[in-house]
């Protein structure tokens, strides 16, 4: 049994011509709460579906328990997965079933258990999220906070070794956020799980997260534990954690050079297109 | 809980998929009447069999007693080979007579059994040597203007006999036509 | 400019081509692995049988209520021809053969890939753009098996049989027509219809023929949901598509089906 669950080592990925990540390196140790974080569009929801086995990286490799992710059969995806819960970004809920059966769902899947152990599993999970009451309801009819909640008893449904959250945070109220927060953390310890946050919500990910992993153009810009990343002043660390404007990340889109864009060639073009119209 | 009313609603549509297939089966298609049972399969030679079609019905009095299974040429005597598939239960004599009848005057054609009176009865393989071709409309039509054709030459020629030239109408119209294109059946 | 113009009409019209012809063998591909995953979805039947009832149950009215004035209108129209040339009594038959052959097996398709066909589609590109289908893998549990391949078998078993209540009932709606408003003799109406309508010629192909539809339809439907861009936008682009390519393939298999089926 290694000491990391997770270990992602040198891994590139990358569609056609434009590479998202280039040799990343992380490691997950077990027990842990371990936080990904970067702007938008960095690659971090793609590096929770290289964990889960959904995309094939370019080079390196992801392992899993010890197991290379994309060597394995899908028999051997499907093995290591069911050690995974994933919360996703909206939750992601099955829309035609209540919310008793959602959170049911992994379990009637994969096990044979009976009927009255299932209702009373089901039970307890959303009892942990506080959501008991609510079993009966229709995802339809739940609250961006309630439905984040149910996806997590959901994805803890199979008592997983790993969970991973994709943005947990991601528009919720601050008093949805602060469950949704708090229950990672007592959820984690509960279990002994292996937590894995993808998010850029920096107060929220301080507060539970054990270390954090900054990701920026592809390769890991920072990393360390939150306090140590809070008085970093690496100057992107600075800059993401305090939210300023303009900084190593820029304001704006690359771009060619504005005056040209303006006045120059540009502007030709419009008009050559206009009479090619008339 | 909702799951059964799903699986009594799924129920009812099954059964009535089921119950409208028999529905077509029974009231609509000729199931009933088309799977003669056991049969057994007769040959009759056509010199001319006009527009029948396989699976047409075999008829004896009125009554389907079984179809055309299949029809063949041959080469040998450049005749049509009907098979007809009879029900076993109605035996036919050996000399019973096969024709090939229209069904009004453009309806669709059919055979005709007319039993004769022979003690023997037909056997499964056997074939009907007593057959009357299809009459084919172009070809009665045709003979029946050569004949009044030729009438109206006699009218000229010779008027001596008016009665033979009505007896020749007639006969346009009548059997003599029929007569050339029944030759009984060619061996 | 006049040849780049030109040039890059060729150009977009191989690319669509192109793109037909790779979404054509992604179709495929999902249709084999919908296949060879069917045995999973047949272990647990009650998920079939719940498709079943949202694909065939829920079609039943549009499809009786249409059978029903189709067969009146085939009664109605045969009758106003047939009676010029004196054969009313054949109004049986030709009501009979034209749902049987034809018209049940097709209306029913089209119907079916504009009341079922959309929900499927619509309801597959909308599992996928919440991301459901991949919190599916994500649980270990393949969307092939548990969410495509028992909608497949549902359409694959409610077309026939709607295709069949369509017919009966579109025959029920030309008896009314021609007996009681016309005044066929019922007797002529129905020994017409059984001397000519044959089991295994008319009414087993018309089977076969909506067998074949309900396979094509309802893959239609699977594929343009489970290839629509994860948008709003491409699951509406999706759920047109559905109609349109089901209808045109729908009316182009008939045409081949039927000539190998006259030629028998």
């Amino acid at each position: 049994m290694t000491q990391n669950i997770v270990e992602i080592d040198n891994l590139s990925f990358g569609y056609k011509g434009r590479m998202l990540h280039q040799g990343i390196n992380m490691v997950f140790p077990r027990g842990k709460v371990v936080a990904i974080m970067g702007g938008s569009g960095s690659g971090k929801t793609t590096l929770l579906r290289l964990i889960g086995g959904q995309l094939k990286p370019s080079k390196g490799e992801v392992r899993v328990d010890g197991k290379v992710m994309h060597k394995q059969s899908r028999e051997g995806v499907y093995q290591l997965r069911r050690k995974m819960g994933m919360m996703f970004q909206h939750g992601a809920l099955f829309t035609d079933l209540s919310v008793f059966e959602n959170v049911a769902f992994p379990m009637r899947e994969h096990t044979e258990l009976p009927e009255s152990m299932i209702h009373d599993l089901v039970l307890m999970k959303l009892q942990a999220v506080g959501l008991r009451g609510a079993h009966r309801l229709m995802p339809t009819e739940l609250s961006g906070g309630m439905a984040r909640r149910v996806a997590l008893a959901r994805a803890i449904a199979l008592d997983p070794s790993i969970i991973m959250y994709d943005e947990p945070f991601a528009g919720l109220d601050p008093i949805s956020m602060g469950v949704v927060c708090s229950l990672i953390r007592t959820l984690n310890d509960a279990l002994g799980a292996t937590s894995i946050i993808v998010s850029h919500d920096v107060k929220e990910t301080f507060l539970i997260a054990d270390y954090v992993y900054f990701v920026a153009n592809g390769v890991v810009a920072a990393e360390g534990t939150p306090e140590d990343l809070s008085k970093s002043t690496l100057p992107f660390v600075h800059q993401f954690v305090h939210g300023d404007k303009d900084g190593p990340v820029p304001f704006h889109y690359a771009a060619g050079d504005y005056k040209q864009d303006l006045l120059g060639v540009e502007v030709k073009k419009h008009q050559a297109n206009k009479r090619r119209v008339a | 809980m909702e799951r059964t009313t799903i699986d009594l609603w799924v129920g009812i549509f099954v059964a009535l998929g089921v119950a409208a297939l028999l529905g077509l089966a029974m009231k609509v298609g000729n199931l009933t009447t088309s799977n003669l049972g056991a049969t057994y399969t007769v040959t009759a030679n056509f010199e001319n069999i006009g527009g029948l079609k396989p699976r047409a019905p075999v008829k004896s009095a009125g009554v389907v007693v079984g179809r055309v299974s299949d029809i063949k040429f041959d080469p040998a005597t450049f005749e049509a080979v009907v098979s007809l598939n009879i029900d076993k239960r109605d035996a036919f004599p050996v000399d019973t007579f096969a024709n090939i009848y229209t069904a009004g005057l453009l309806g669709e054609q059919y055979i005709g059994l007319d039993a004769g009176g022979d003690e023997a009865k037909l056997k499964n393989g056997d074939r009907i040597t007593h057959t009357q071709d299809a009459i084919v409309l172009e070809k009665m039509i045709s003979q029946f203007l050569y004949s009044k054709a030729s009438e109206s030459k006699d009218d000229a020629s010779a008027t001596s006999t008016p009665s033979k030239s009505t007896k020749k109408a007639d006969d346009a119209l009548g059997a003599n036509p029929l007569d050339d294109l029944t030759k009984p059946a060619s061996q | 400019m006049i040849v780049r113009s030109r040039l890059r009409i060729f150009r977009t019209i191989g690319h669509r081509f192109t793109s037909r012809i790779w979404r054509l063998g992604a179709a495929t591909r999902l249709f084999w692995l919908t296949l060879i995953s069917s045995g999973e979805s047949f272990r647990r039947l009650h998920l079939t049988i719940r498709e079943v009832y949202f694909t065939g149950v829920m079609s039943l009215i549009i499809i009786v209520v249409s059978a029903f004035f189709v067969g009146m209108v085939l009664a109605l129209q045969g009758y106003n021809t047939l009676q010029r040339y004196g054969s009313s009594d054949a109004i049986g038959v030709l009501v009979a053969l034209a749902l049987v052959r034809e018209l049940g097996p097709v209306i029913t398709a089209l119907l079916f890939a504009g009341r079922a066909g959309t929900a499927i589609t619509a309801e597959i590109g909308l599992m996928k753009a919440t991301e459901q289908l991949s919190a599916m893998e994500m649980m270990a549990v393949s969307p092939i098996a548990r969410v495509i391949a028992p909608r497949f078998w549902a359409g694959v078993i409610a077309m026939p049989i709607l295709a069949t209540l369509f017919s009966m009932v579109g025959i029920l709606g030309g008896y009314l027509v021609a007996v009681p408003l016309i005044g066929v003799d019922a007797g002529a109406f129905w020994s017409q219809m059984q001397a000519n309508v044959d089991w295994r010629l008319d009414i087993v192909n018309g089977v076969i023929k909506s067998l074949v539809f309900g396979v094509a339809c309802t893959m239609i439907a699977l594929f343009e949901g489970y290839d629509a861009p994860p948008t709003a936008e491409g699951v509406s682009r999706a759920t047109t598509r559905t109609v349109v390519t089901s209808s045109l393939t729908v009316l182009i298999l008939d045409f081949v089906l039927t000539s190998f089926m006259i030629n028998v």
